[in-house]
């Protein structure tokens, strides 16, 4: 296996009296999909936080590309070429569709905005990626939800990274466009993009991922490579919470 | 076109009723429609235009200042007190500025440290900014300018006072500041969505101070044209003029929660808030029922605001 590029060694998270994250190792491979799951609460969402610079763990360590951490500001994980997806989508809904593409990095004619580049630049983005959205002078506002997702995530794509984090991607969309955000996840992979996948739909992530984390209760409890497991064996191990604590 | 004129509905409104007002004003008094009464208006609202605009800033940004009197009163008393200093004229209006500037980026600290909501931080401190100059000047007004800072202030140029220039220069600026440059951008992404802002990797401590200075900067300019004009420079100065900024903010169709600015509206509604005032005048009627009617229209205005943001996001 080819070495980490993150690792979280021992990161340990606490919130008031709350932990949670408890002394977490992980690790992500170049160029795979590794997928974090869950129950609700079980620290997935703060994971990714602490990934993408919104959280400064307690104590343990993130290494990047080798070098270590004891924690990193968004600006540094994004200078790291750690791109986001956040549940949330983090989009500006009075903004358009290329406004909210290239918040924090437009294209400028001097002093002053390069909208007509921006719009260009965007389409053909989304062309790349095959998202479709009517009109880009729409206010974000007014898409679906659908795609309000597939513009955060090439709002993501936009500069190049080295990682691609995905908090929940599919948890807005219907049918045919969770399919197509998992084709574009795997399309992604083939161009050697290194994703970290977090959802609830164990199903979607055998269908992209090809190592699993078990988070529960803050801690990680399993590591296993997808093609040796299944849905239903990982759906056992996070059950298995509830049973204790009914016990 | 037509979603064009739909998105600045504001604006043309507020048009149709500055056109309205002043119809019905040149048929029932006789001397508005001169240029005397014309100059009279521009030059009686042209620090309301500029305290106008800043604010237009600061509630883009998702945010409010009710501190701007108070700061246009304690920078006026320090640019007055440099000038009995014997400081030279430009170097005393440049303290003011500052002044003003400093007291603004400190509201924009405040807000920005301690994450507490700008009205109740702005309420704070204009209480704070109007004891200091209550204490500095021991309630009393510090009157007699050199005639070179009066003329600064409120010197005529072709038969209008410079005060009207300064606005309508600003407004000029504003436009472009605030639609086609990345300041304005990072604003009303601040009033819309600050943490999509700051994860987009964009510091918005810069943003949010930068407006919030601005705003003192242009409250302390507010400050330069009323203490020239009346000679003197009072600390009560500025009392309740946030309350007419923010009217004619909300009137222009900004919305109060942020996100966007319409700043031809408020430069509009600056417009028919004078010209109502001036009516009011010509139509002899009593400046107490003034204050009632300016009430009134902010009322209204703030429920057409909530009402039109209802709509849009149902839309």
């Amino acid at each position: 296996m080819p070495d980490a590029l993150i690792k979280l060694n021992q990161i340990e998270k606490r919130f008031g009296t709350v932990r949670a994250l408890t002394k977490i190792n992980l690790e992500v491979t170049p160029g795979n999909i590794t997928a974090v799951v869950g129950d609700n609460g079980s620290g997935k969402s703060t994971l990714i936080k602490l990934l993408s610079g919104n959280l400064m763990p307690d104590s343990g360590a993130i290494v990047v590309g080798g070098t270590a951490y004891h924690g990193l500001t968004i600006r540094q994980s994004l200078a790291l070429g750690i791109r986001t997806v956040y549940q949330d989508l983090s989009l500006d809904e009075r903004k358009n569709s290329f406004e909210n593409v290239f918040l924090g990095c437009e294209r400028m004619r001097g002093p002053f905005l390069d909208r007509r580049t921006m719009e260009a630049e965007t389409r053909s983005l989304l062309d790349r990626l095959e998202i479709q959205i009517p009109s880009l002078r729409m206010p974000v506002l007014h898409l679906s939800g659908g795609q309000r997702q597939g513009l955060a995530i090439a709002r993501a794509l936009r500069s190049p990274g080295k990682i691609l984090l995905l908090d929940e991607p599919t948890a807005a969309m219907g049918i045919r466009e969770s399919g197509n955000t998992l084709e574009l996840l795997r399309r992604l992979r083939r161009d050697g993009m290194t994703q970290v996948l977090i959802s609830h739909n164990l199903y979607q992530v055998f269908d992209v991922a090809d190592r699993v984390f078990v988070i529960r209760a803050g801690r990680c409890i399993a590591d296993v490579m997808t093609a040796a497991s299944s849905p239903d064996a990982i759906h056992q191990l996070i059950l298995e919470r509830e049973q204790e604590t009914a016990l | 076109m037509k979603a064009w004129f739909s998105r600045h509905a504001s604006v043309w409104i507020l048009v149709g009723f500055c056109l309205c007002m002043a119809g019905f004003l040149s048929i029932r008094t006789g001397s508005f429609f001169s240029v005397k009464n014309v100059v009279n208006i521009l030059e009686a609202n042209s620090y309301r235009m500029i305290l106008a605009i800043g604010m237009t800033f600061v509630i883009a940004a998702g945010a409010i200042d009710l501190s701007v009197g108070s700061i246009l009163s304690l920078s006026a008393i320090c640019m007055a007190m440099a000038l009995h200093a014997g400081w030279p004229v430009a170097l005393a209006v440049a303290a003011g500025l500052l002044a003003g500037a400093l007291l603004g980026a400190v509201n924009g600290l405040l807000i920005q440290l301690t994450r507490i909501n700008a009205l109740i931080i702005t309420l704070a401190t204009s209480f704070l900014y109007r004891g200091l100059s209550l204490i500095v000047t021991l309630g009393t007004p510090v009157t007699k300018f050199p005639q070179s800072f009066r003329n600064f202030g409120c010197g005529d140029i072709l038969g209008i006072e410079s005060g009207v220039f300064m606005a309508l220069i600003l407004l000029a600026l504003a436009f472009p500041l605030l639609y086609g440059m990345r300041f304005g951008h990072y604003l009303t992404a601040l009033g819309s969505n600050p943490q999509a802002l700051q994860r987009s990797g964009v510091r918005s401590i810069f943003y949010r101070v930068g407006c919030f200075a601005a705003m003192g900067l242009l409250a302390a300019l507010a400050g330069v044209i009323i203490t020239a004009r009346l000679n003197s420079a009072e600390p009560n100065a500025g009392l309740d003029m946030e309350m007419d900024a923010i009217t004619a903010v909300i009137m222009g169709g900004t919305p109060l929660s942020g996100g966007s600015a319409e700043l031809a509206g408020t430069a509009a509604a600056v417009f028919l808030l004078g010209l109502i005032r001036n009516g009011l005048t010509l139509l002899s009627v009593s400046s107490y029922y003034q204050q009632f009617i300016t009430g009134g229209i902010l009322l209204c205005a703030v429920i057409a605001a909530e009402l039109r943001e209802r709509r849009r996001r149902c839309a």
